[in-house]
């Protein structure tokens, strides 16, 4: 067990040889991507921005939401872009009416269950496909949690949870190998959760804050910006993000400090960097209280 | 991974003792998956011992009661599992309890799906509770010949099936069957009728052969299959299954013989994996089956292993089954013992195993993807297809996966070849199939016929319906309900798919006039919402807001006064069903709908929208 691969479906990275061109059709357009491309790549090779909300740049598709199927021709059921490799000879299609009633659900579901104020992406697409989480009444079933705030770091709220599992799979196989969170339970009562539930500081946490990176609702929120929030004075607007290079240690992660009233209001690393990948540990994530000398 | 942060809790010695009979020992060959990272799995999966999770599980359950914060650091220190992954594996099964009881006897489960729900399931959870008995009430137990069906999981003691108990073949010492002369089977009413095929050793008009006894397996026929397996070789196997046209049985017929004919072309090693997770509401077959031939499942195995070259096979069965995994695990000894399995079967260069693995409660895990990742030792989330079983299946490795009922075919196959299976049946559906009739019939049981026959024909081979018929529940609760004008409706692949129909796993459960079925439906998608693994969004929320929608449907009168939209009731079920069928992961998600949308169809239930009669 000495060889990690991370078993992501990229393209070839720097010097490598490109892979066989693997040709398709996307919306009557045809496009080329290379082998080990998946429809999503090849959708974006198409021009087509796609929907997601469990996918992201850095982590294995886990393919969970359903929110990126597409129709490809031929097939029974719609097909996840995200994690479905580009076939020679697809056919696909990403505007169809069934593509579209399957996404608006998706987004209506997730709006019905979750609370969504702070994930702008959802309401913009929930905006484009028409989805009224309302029609379901409100006597329905909702994630229905209390925040938990344990700590000075971060906080999780999981009324906004949508159970996309990026923070399961950061915590654990694909950046930081805690496994201080999984996926508990079954069904609607499926709950993101340390082992018992117990507390972040008793679990296996090691505070890098790569959950809090990757959540796309913020459930999971600095206790900078959840404080902020609570007094009513959390500016985005005013807001500026900084890139630098953490202090710490000699490996160069890249920093984005975002600043807010001349204080640092919580850090994150640029995805596309290749030391980082956009994942931290705890000094270069929160700790930057020296700056402001506390 | 041995690194891992482990809470201060610490087992009793008696769990300590528990896990460790069942790990210790056993910590089978180094599980190494290369390559094997399309979706997730990482490197959690390169663990030689998570395999023994859902074992070390059930051993804790039992002898705790529970599944204890100090069991869970135990178990997760002895398999290098993370507390937090073995806490997420054990809340995603029926069986196990996070939760410290309040008592130390066993728990009582009362199946309250849709057979036992209109026998009065409700009732017996209210005496059993007024009693002072645990009781949990439960999905479907597989028992629905013989409602209100219960399940009795043992503290410190082994779970056993109250109804085997009094049929007097479950008396724990593994000696008694349904044995002795002229013995009939209660759940094969057709015992001892001539013409039986799957069902001849249980049904045959001199008494069943005793399922406890190789001895009789061989007397009655047994294991000539598998002489005739080797003298045709692997090849010729796969050539005369392919000829028959056999289709698998667990619903989703798909051809046997092209499924060995992938893995066999495929790198080793290979598995064999028995899907006995038979879960779908109305099903029993498979376990009657088990429980009273579990040695034709063995040979028959034991030939899809010769075939495909896998020299391991798996059997999953579901954890309520306790006689028939009892049956299998004495056949398995039985068959070692005498050189059926293990190094060198029959003096071949042939090496078999089997191992049965127990599940836990969870529907989702007979569908093959869900049953992989559950056996590994993962939540049963389903993975997503392709990449397919025959290149990626168990450990990620080539895997066939098979019904029971589908594999006992593969012996009259072998023996008298694919020529002559196929001679049996329809054009389009070759040889005999079990059906399950359950509800209003006059003697519910399992039932064999040669494909061709009538749901009428069928119904009447159970004595007929009692009472006035008013809806068959067809496939299951994945499957549909149909009226009284489809008796004449031949019970094959190609007329079911003709009528949009589908046979699912031979479920026949027929309702009269006297059934309140707008409950039986609501108590539908409640199994659903309960079962969905709840990885894919359209199934978790759709499951839920469709059962919402039913409840509501059926409990408040059309009006202003209803939740939101329900003015558009129907259409917006007939919206959650579309998105369920296509973007779920799974076939669960896929099917969720529509047993619902066929019963409003049929008017089985007030489907009253606000604005139109």
């Amino acid at each position: 067990m000495t060889t990690i691969d991370s078993g992501r479906s990229t393209g070839p990275g720097p010097g490598e040889a490109a892979g066989t061109p693997v040709a398709l059709t996307v919306d009557g357009r045809p496009v080329e991507v290379t082998d080990g491309a998946t429809v999503l790549d090849a959708c974006t090779a198409a021009g087509v921005e796609t929907p997601t909300l469990c996918w992201a740049a850095n982590l294995t598709p886990v393919n969970a939401c359903r929110l990126c199927v597409v129709e490809q021709e031929g097939s029974r059921t719609l097909v996840p872009a995200c994690s479905r490799l580009a076939e020679e000879g697809m056919v696909l299609h990403t505007d169809s009416e069934r593509v579209r009633h399957s996404r608006k659900m998706v987004l209506e579901f997730l709006g019905s269950a979750s609370e969504l104020d702070q994930a702008p992406d959802l309401a913009r697409w929930s905006a484009h496909y028409g989805a009224d989480p309302g029609r379901y009444g409100p006597a329905g079933a909702t994630m229905d949690e209390e925040v938990r705030v344990q700590d000075d770091l971060y906080i999780r709220d999981y009324d906004r949870c949508v159970l996309c599992y990026k923070c399961v799979e950061a915590c654990g196989d694909d950046a930081q190998h805690t496994y201080a969170i999984t996926m508990s339970g079954r069904g609607f009562g499926a709950r993101i959760s340390t082992e018992f539930d117990v507390t972040l500081p008793e679990s296996a946490c090691v505070y890098c804050g790569n959950c809090v990176a990757v959540c796309p609702t913020n459930a999971l929120q600095f206790k900078t910006e959840f404080d902020l929030r609570e007094a009513g004075s959390w500016r985005p607007d005013d807001q500026t993000v900084t890139r630098t290079v953490c202090s710490y240690c000699g490996v160069g992660c890249n920093l984005e400090l975002h600043v807010q009233d001349e204080t640092i209001v919580k850090v994150t690393s640029p995805d596309d960097h290749d030391v980082t990948s956009g994942h931290l540990c705890i000094k270069g994530r929160f700790g930057w209280g020296y700056v402001h000398g506390r | 991974m041995t690194d891992l942060h482990i809470g201060t809790d610490r087992p009793t010695d008696a769990e300590r003792a528990a896990v460790d009979a069942v790990v210790g020992g056993t910590l089978g060959p180094a599980v190494v998956v290369e390559g094997e990272r399309l979706v997730r799995g990482g490197l959690s999966r390169r663990n030689d011992r998570r395999h023994l999770l859902l074992p070390a599980l059930h051993a804790l359950q039992r002898v705790a009661g529970w599944i204890s914060p100090g069991g869970i650091n135990h178990i997760a220190e002895v398999l290098a599992v993370p507390p937090a992954d073995a806490y997420g594996v054990a809340t995603f099964y029926d069986l196990f309890q996070v939760d410290q009881p309040g008592h130390d006897g066993d728990v009582t489960h009362v199946c309250v799906d849709a057979a036992c729900q209109i026998a009065g399931s409700a009732g017996e959870v209210e005496r059993l509770r007024a009693a002072g008995v645990p009781v949990e009430a439960s999905p479907c137990l597989g028992q629905c010949e013989r409602p209100v069906a219960t399940f009795v999981q043992g503290r410190g003691r082994p779970d056993r099936v109250p109804a085997d108990d009094e049929a007097g073949d479950a008396s724990g010492s593994g000696s008694a069957g349904p044995t002795g002369s002229g013995a009939a089977v209660p759940s094969v009413p057709q015992s001892g009728q001539p013409g039986l095929r799957l069902l001849r050793r249980i049904g045959r008009a001199a008494g069943p052969v005793d399922p406890t006894s190789l001895d009789a397996y061989v007397r009655a026929g047994g294991y000539a299959a598998m002489t005739e397996a080797f003298r045709r070789g692997p090849d010729g196997v796969i050539d005369e299954v392919v000829t028959s046209g056999l289709m698998g049985r667990g619903g989703a017929a798909f051809p046997t013989g092209v499924k060995w004919r992938a893995v066999a072309g495929e790198p080793g090693p290979r598995h064999v994996v028995v899907n006995a997770d038979e879960s779908e509401p109305g099903t029993f077959k498979d376990r009657v089956l088990l429980e009273n031939d579990p040695f034709a499942l063995i040979e028959a195995m034991t030939i899809a292993g010769f075939a495909v070259g896998a020299e391991k096979g798996w059997i999953y069965i579901r954890g309520e089954y306790p006689l028939a995994t009892r049956r299998l695990a004495e056949a398995i000894d039985a068959a070692t013992a005498a050189g059926f399995l293990g190094p060198r079967i029959a003096r071949s260069s042939f090496d078999f195993e089997i191992e049965i693995r127990r599940g836990a409660g969870a529907y989702i895990c007979g569908e093959e993807t869900a049953l992989f990742n559950s056996l590994e030792g993962f939540r049963g989330e389903p993975r997503q297809k392709p990449p397919f079983p025959t290149t990626n299946g168990l450990f990620g490795r080539p895997t066939v996966i098979n019904n029971p009922e589908t594999l006992v075919n593969v012996l009259d196959i072998v023996t008298d070849g694919g020529d002559a299976y196929a001679a049996i049946g329809t054009e389009g559906s070759n040889g005999s199939k079990l059906f399950c009739l359950s509800g209003r019939v006059a003697r519910p049981g399992v039932y064999e016929v040669d494909f061709g026959a009538t749901l009428g024909e069928l119904l009447d081979l159970a004595g007929g319906v009692t009472g006035d018929l008013r809806a068959v529940l067809l496939g299951g609760a994945a499957g549909s309900f149909v009226g009284p004008d489809r008796l004449d409706l031949p019970l094959t692949f190609e007329a079911t798919r003709a009528a949009g129909l589908s046979l699912g796993s031979g479920v026949v459960m027929a309702f009269d006039h006297t059934v309140d079925l707008a409950a039986v439906v609501t108590r539908i998608a409640d199994f659903f919402r309960h079962e969905s693994c709840g990885q894919c969004v359209p199934c978790r929320v759709g499951t839920t807001r469709q059962h919402e929608l039913l409840v509501e449907l059926s409990s408040k009168p059309a009006g202003p006064d209803r939740v939101g939209s329900l003015r558009l009731d129907t259409d917006l079920l007939d919206e959650i069903d579309r998105a369920m069928k296509d973007a779920s992961i799974c076939g669960l998600g896929h099917t969720a709908g529509t047993a619902v949308r066929s019963a409003i169809d049929l008017g089985l239930v007030p489907a009253t929208n606000g604005d139109s009669p």
